[in-house]
């Protein structure tokens, strides 16, 4: 194995004769099984760890608190009001369910393109979706008013003799985000399960081995299980390639299918999907760069993967900022005075302030990532990261607030203000979210050392069983793989 | 138990020991594997198996394991999935709770596609993931070949072929002398766990008794929700949450401890004058609050009408009584959207609305009218009517009364009412007006009798 025995080199240069490693450092697997788990076996983590996770529960429990108090009070604690009655919490659904995105695309997208870069960071990228997901789910479902009575969103039957009415998005949207959330859970659990166990045959103490054990669900790593396993995973990110296209789709669908101006527009399906892989690149960023640094995964997360990433925060970024521009186009060309003045409104009106924040962070800022050590510099990409999350939160209060601030009647215009439990809600989900992710960091395998120990170079049976003279015609079958510069 | 298992070196003989769980053999690598996978199958083992910390592909079909039914499965829970999106909306939406939403029709495909998609992702994902479950016989905590020592490397760095004793060719020294022959490094035989590995019988019974009595709540809430004919609830609901329901405010009768008396009635202020800008005149109260005179109905108005009365009337009329009766009265095809919808759902308590304008109705005298809205109609032992005394006042229940004699009489008017001009037509329907003279005349004549027909009621009334 002497072939990776590569120190921590730069592997974003790419040479066309020797295909840049995944995977950095003395990895064989072992050590990929040691680094990752070890992580998790740490009788304590890090000081950094109880620091950020006290400040994370506090935040969470402020949320709760909160989500209590309105509760206790009602609606009016936010500064919903005629005519703004959606408010923060939507813009909070809508800018959490996008975070959620970029790891199903990471996931799903990129496993059926066979990109084997993401498996160093799938399941880093999966947990944020599944974690994302739930502070998305919760908004929604506190803002309905009467929370107790939130199952009457799904269709069952009832003494009423009721039903929803199917030809509302906003019902489509129930089944949209639901059933993302549960694929997403499923995609996550199903690649864990190997992993887990490996945590099970490691275990010391006999309550890590119980519940490690419990939910590894027995696996061994038979290659009949195998078989079963890698088809079944074929289909769940073939299901949720789809599914995580239409989630956001649908998400566009509550605005688009309405008739006010600034939303009633076709361009919002792609326009939403392509700032929801946006945003959950840069969150996705933002928490890997620290998170490699503190856990010690430079060699497993390289330089390359992070380039890589940024090369797609670019990419979307570039067609979001397309898209802004063609709104204006549209809004132009459509005649329709209403639709000229939400556009005009939103770049020189009351919130303009909001829109031109939004167009720095997202168009104008991540045009830094042309230049490759804007790409390879991790804290470099870390604060680009961070204010495209801003200016992506900027973006959904752009299009909600100003929108309904000022629709067709004048006499009917007014002005949005957060009130302090919207702001701090806000924060309370970010609390939310982290409690549950240094949770993760904590007690699950962060990388997918299964994923990982297949592309390493020594997975490759092909240039070892050419010696062996039996030399199964199988040999041949997987002796595709172009050999690596060993 | 790992420290039973029996490690063997090449020079030993016949195994002591047993009974055997099998075997199980490391190898070094995942080419190695392979190779002894393929002379594995060829040797015609049965029940064995190669376990390695992450797929390598090639080693099922060098195993000789056949392709997984999988896919099928999951393509017939997609098909199911859309199928149950489809006939959940269309069925909710256009038979059981019909949805007009803009006049569109009520079964359109386009707007039911994101549902179908999403049921049908749903369906096929749940399928993928608990069918490669099923199909693996997941979860299985104790597995043959999991006893050897060195096995909890498999989920690491370990490549591992483990062959069960139930197979037929299984032999103890032969079979591991054989998966040495093969390359192994390491070759175990694994006793059968002690019955301390199994999990206890009693786990499985607490399991069931918990999965049981978990039902129990669900169906308690179904008992006390379920409300019947054949079965009535004779307590109110439980209200958990209290909603509007019960709102923390004084009513009337109720004790206040806020005030010294303790009454949450307060009488008016010393000094109060009722405020009324047509003060009422002097009127009998007891024909005028029962509709009676001793025990016979009053046949005559106790109060003035005028066109001010009727006014309200209808207005009146709208609110209360055209919701059963209809905006005409004549109940039939025209009567109101409650009696139309309790109709539409085929409700068996629902007795129709009586048709206002119909011949028993006309003949009644109005204080007989008056009752009826004062105490509703009690048909079998029910109220088939609701008694509307307290929502609305005496006056206004006179002017509905007035309202409605003003619909009988356009429902079956008397050739009095259209004027002379019409009774001219009427009596000579050969006739019809030619010149523009008498067009003008029969129109004037048609002004004239639709203010004589709104006259008309009040002279009902008067004689």
């Amino acid at each position: 194995m002497s072939a990776t025995t590569v120190s921590l080199e730069d592997n974003t240069f790419t040479d066309p004769r020797r295909r840049a490693p995944l995977v950095l450092g003395s990895a064989d697997f072992a050590t990929v099984t040691d680094r990752v788990a070890g992580l998790v076996e740490r009788p304590r983590p890090p000081l950094g760890w109880y620091i950020g996770f006290a400040a994370a529960v506090v935040w969470m429990l402020v949320f709760f608190g909160l989500v209590g108090y309105l509760f206790l009070t009602g609606v009016g604690v936010w500064g919903n009001n005629s005519p703004v009655f959606w408010g923060f919490p939507i813009v909070n659904f809508v800018f959490w369910v996008g975070i959620g995105h970029a790891g199903t695309l990471i996931s799903a997208i990129l496993f059926l393109f066979r990109q084997h870069w993401r498996t160093s960071i799938n399941r880093f990228a999966e947990a944020m979706t599944v974690f994302a997901v739930v502070c998305a789910g919760l908004f929604p479902a506190i803002h309905v008013g009467r929370v107790w009575l939130v199952y009457w969103l799904f269709p069952y039957p009832n003494p009423m003799g009721m039903w929803p009415n199917f030809r509302s998005p906003l019902l489509w949207d129930v089944f949209a985000v639901s059933t993302y959330a549960t694929v997403s859970v499923l995609f996550w659990y199903l690649g864990m399960i190997p992993d887990l166990a490996t945590l099970r045959d490691r275990a010391v103490t006999p309550l890590r081995r119980l519940l490690y054990g419990l939910f590894a669900l027995g696996w061994t790593g038979s290659a009949r299980h195998w078989h079963v396993y890698e088809r079944a995973y074929l289909f769940l990110a073939a299901l949720a390639t789809p599914l995580v296209l239409s989630v956001h789709s649908v998400v566009s669908f509550d605005f688009a299918v309405s008739q006010v101006p600034g939303w009633h527009t076709t361009i919002f399906p792609p326009y939403f999907v392509a700032g929801a892989i946006f945003s959950g690149f840069a969150m996705v960023v933002t928490l890997m760069v620290p998170a490699r640094a503190f856990f010690g995964l430079k060699e497993l997360v390289t330089i390359r993967h992070l380039d890589n990433m940024n090369k797609i925060i670019l990419a979307t970024g570039c067609m979001v900022g397309y898209a802004y521009a063609v709104e204006f186009f549209t809004a132009w060309y459509s005649g329709s005075r209403y639709e000229l003045f939400a556009f005009v409104n939103r770049a020189l009106g009351p919130y303009a302030w909001a829109y031109w924040t939004m167009v720095a962070c997202n168009v104008v800022i991540p045009q830094l990532l042309w230049f490759k050590y804007f790409r390879t510099t991790p804290w470099a990409m870390w604060i680009i990261a961070v204010l495209v999350n801003v200016g992506m939160w900027f973006e959904r209060f752009v299009i909600i607030i100003t929108s309904l601030t000022r629709d067709y009647l004048p006499s009917s215009w007014g002005m949005f203000m957060p009130t302090w439990v919207d702001l701090c809600m806000l924060a309370g989900s970010f609390g939310l979210f982290f409690t549950l992710f240094l949770l993760f960091c904590r007690y699950l395998p962060m990388v997918a050392m299964a994923e990982v120990k297949g592309v390493l170079p020594q997975a490759k049976v092909h240039h070892h069983a050419e010696h062996e003279a039996s030399a199964a015609p199988v040999g041949h079958d997987v002796a595709t793989a172009p050999a690596h510069g060993v | 138990m790992n420290r039973e298992a029996v490690s063997i070196s090449p020079d030993d003989g016949p195994q002591e020991g047993g009974p055997w769980l099998g075997a199980a053999a490391r190898f070094a690598g995942p080419a190695e594997l392979l190779a002894a996978a393929q002379r594995m199958n060829q040797a015609g083992f049965r029940r064995w198996d190669c376990h390695s910390p992450f797929p390598i592909h090639g080693l099922e079909r060098a195993m000789g394991v056949r392709p997984t039914i999988l896919p099928w499965l999951v393509f017939a829970a997609g098909l199911t999935g859309a199928l149950v999106a489809l006939l959940l909306q269309w069925w909710t939406n256009a038979v059981a709770y019909p949805f007009l939403i803009s006049g569109k029709p009520l079964f359109s495909l386009p707007a039911n596609i994101p549902v179908i998609f999403e049921l049908t992702v749903l369906f096929a994902a749940l399928t993928a993931f608990f069918g490669a479950l099923l199909l693996n016989g997941l979860p299985r905590f104790i597995q043959p070949g999991t006893t050897a020592a060195s096995f909890a490397s498999v989920t690491s760095d370990g490549f591992f072929v483990t062959v069960q004793a139930s197979d037929p060719l299984f032999d103890p020294a032969r079979t591991a002398a054989f998966l040495r022959e093969l390359g192994a490094v390491e070759v175990e035989l694994c006793p059968l766990p002690k019955g301390a590995a199994e999990i206890p019988r009693g786990v499985y019974w607490a399991l069931a008794v918990i999965a049981v009595s978990a039902l129990l709540p669900p169906l308690f809430i179904a008992r006390a929700r379920n409300h019947t004919l054949e079965a009535p609830q004779e307590q109110p609901r439980i209200h958990i949450i209290k909603d509007m329901d019960f709102q923390p405010k004084l009513k009337t009768q109720r004790i206040s401890t806020f005030f010294p008396d303790r009454l949450g009635m307060r009488p008016p202020v010393p000094g109060t004058l009722p405020f009324d800008p047509n003060p009422a005149p002097a009127i009998d109260r007891g024909r005028f609050e029962t509709g009676r005179e001793g025990d016979q109905f009053v046949t005559e108005f106790p109060i003035p009408v005028d066109a001010a009365l009727m006014q309200r009337g209808r207005e009146r009329y709208n609110v209360f009584c055209a919701t059963c009766h209809g905006l005409t009265g004549e109940g039939g095809m025209y009567e109101g959207m409650t009696a139309r919808r309790a109709r539409a759902r085929g409700e068996t308590l629902w007795f129709p609305p009586a048709a206002l304008t119909s011949q028993s109705v006309r003949e009644q005298p109005v204080g007989k009218i008056f009752d009826t809205i004062t105490h509703g109609v009690v048909r079998e032992g029910r109220h088939s009517m609701p008694p509307y005394a307290v929502q609305i006042p005496p006056r206004d229940r006179w002017a509905i009364i007035l309202y409605m004699l003003a619909l009988q009489r356009a429902r079956a008017p008397s050739p009095d009412d259209f004027g002379a001009a019409s009774r001219t037509a009427a009596s000579s329907p050969t006739s019809a007006p030619t010149s523009p003279e008498e067009t003008r005349a029969a129109e004037g004549g048609t002004g004239e009798s639709s203010a004589e027909s709104s006259a008309a009621p009040m002279q009902g009334i008067q004689s």
